[in-house]
């Protein structure tokens, strides 16, 4: 990803009126945005009585995620930075109630009052200083924080997340666990760069049994073994010793050759037909 | 701003230990007729502060409300429907459209513009 907004301006900035009007008018973004929400809630695991529950949107912009959570029949309270994108969420007439804040500084929300949480793509935000009294880690820490105070017991908080790095991801998950959340993550077609989606699902109180799995690739053909690993990938367990590559004068082989042709396969990407001169050296005169 | 929301919404001062509840500075309310959902409500109850939202119903010009908390029975039961439709009422149907809400401890105004309530901090709030 390199055109990532949140290295171009702080998100107060970033969405301003312009921004805003052609994010919520974007029908690509719109589809994409509704569709996330959805999957958000899926792992939010409310009881299927009818009863409205009472969610939390945070970073909720225009109101996007909010119509999906209306939709399924839930009431919201939304919460976001962009002045701009909460006016064009007051012109959408969207249900929930919208609160201007800065989910850095705490939510500022009384204790144990809240069913659930979901956040679509914007807790990333939070691992940039844009002022200079900003410190990433106390930020992440104040939100946090408040947002387990304000959580009943039981409940879920789903965040979809864009992190930049390894690095932004484990300090997002280290400070959640630090605020008393239990929590894992879970990848939706994580083989693919592009449509890869990444959830960060925390709980107040331990971990249940039966967690979730990510929504994989229906036409993706694999073997079965691979296919157990697909859904969750933990990356925890980074200090894993790297595999020794068999190299030796000749280069890496021809099975190595095709393995990673099958592989880019599977991604979608464009690739060659194997043929009997594939991973064959050139001749010496070259 | 719905007056659910604001019997969730504590002032986040750095320092404030009481910042419940913000009192309300009223303008221009409105209502806006929703659905009657008694089931919400029920489950919804046990989480309300009362007082604070008698206060604050009375501040929006709603005084119909009973002064003293109703018992948690005679909510579950569905025989009173009147006291849950003024609930109801007060809960999900007035919005506070312009206005400020007042932090009790430190007197620090949240405007209230278009139904949206600013809580952002100054950065020697936080």
């Amino acid at each position: 990803m390199s055109n990532r907004p949140e290295l171009i301006a702080p998100p107060e900035i970033f969405y301003n009126d312009s921004e805003a009007r052609k994010y919520t008018s974007s029908s690509r973004i719109v589809e994409i945005q509704a569709k996330l929400s959805e999957r958000a809630l899926e792992p939010l695991a409310l009881p299927k009585d009818d009863v409205p529950r009472f969610l939390l949107d945070i970073g909720c912009g225009s109101g996007l995620s909010g119509e999906t959570i209306s939709e399924n029949g839930q009431q919201w309270i939304g919460f976001d930075i962009s002045a701009s994108m909460l006016n064009v969420a007051v012109e959408r007439e969207v249900e929930g109630d919208l609160l201007l804040g800065d989910m850095g500084q705490g939510l500022g929300l009384r204790a144990g009052v809240i069913d659930g949480a979901i956040s679509i793509s914007a807790v990333q935000w939070l691992c940039n200083a844009d002022k200079s009294s900003h410190e990433p880690r106390w930020r992440l820490k104040a939100f946090f924080g408040s947002l387990y105070r304000c959580l009943s017991r039981g409940a879920r908080a789903v965040f979809q997340l864009y992190p930049e790095n390894i690095a932004q991801r484990e300090l997002i998950f280290d400070q959640a666990m630090q605020a008393g959340f239990s929590g894992w993550l879970v990848f939706d077609y994580p083989r693919s760069t592009k449509k890869r989606k990444e959830f960060l699902v925390l709980r107040c109180g331990p971990l249940p049994t039966n967690i979730d799995y990510g929504h994989n690739d229906s036409c993706s053909d694999d073997d079965d073994s691979e296919d157990e690993e697909d859904g969750m990938v933990c990356v925890l367990d980074r200090n894993r010793p790297r595999k020794k590559q068999r190299t030796n004068k000749k280069g890496k082989g021809r099975e190595w050759v095709l393995r990673k042709k099958e592989q880019s396969r599977r991604k979608g990407n464009d690739v060659p037909a194997d043929s009997k001169y594939t991973a064959r050296k050139r001749k010496s005169r070259f | 701003m719905r007056l659910i929301t604001h019997n969730m919404l504590s002032c986040n001062i750095k320092g404030v230990t009481n910042g419940f509840p913000l009192k309300v500075e009223a303008e221009k309310v409105i209502e806006k007729e929703i659905d009657f959902n008694p089931d919400f409500l029920r489950h919804m109850f046990a989480k309300i502060e009362w007082k604070a939202l008698v206060e604050a119903a009375c501040s929006l010009g709603y005084a119909e409300l009973p002064e003293d908390s109703p018992d948690a029975t005679v909510i579950e039961s569905a025989a009173d429907e009147s006291l849950l439709k003024k609930l109801h009422h007060a809960l999900l149907e007035l919005h506070l459209e312009e206005g400020a809400l007042v932090c009790p401890e430190t007197g620090r105004k949240f405007p209230v513009n278009k139904g949206i309530p600013n809580m952002l901090l100054h950065e020697d709030e936080v």
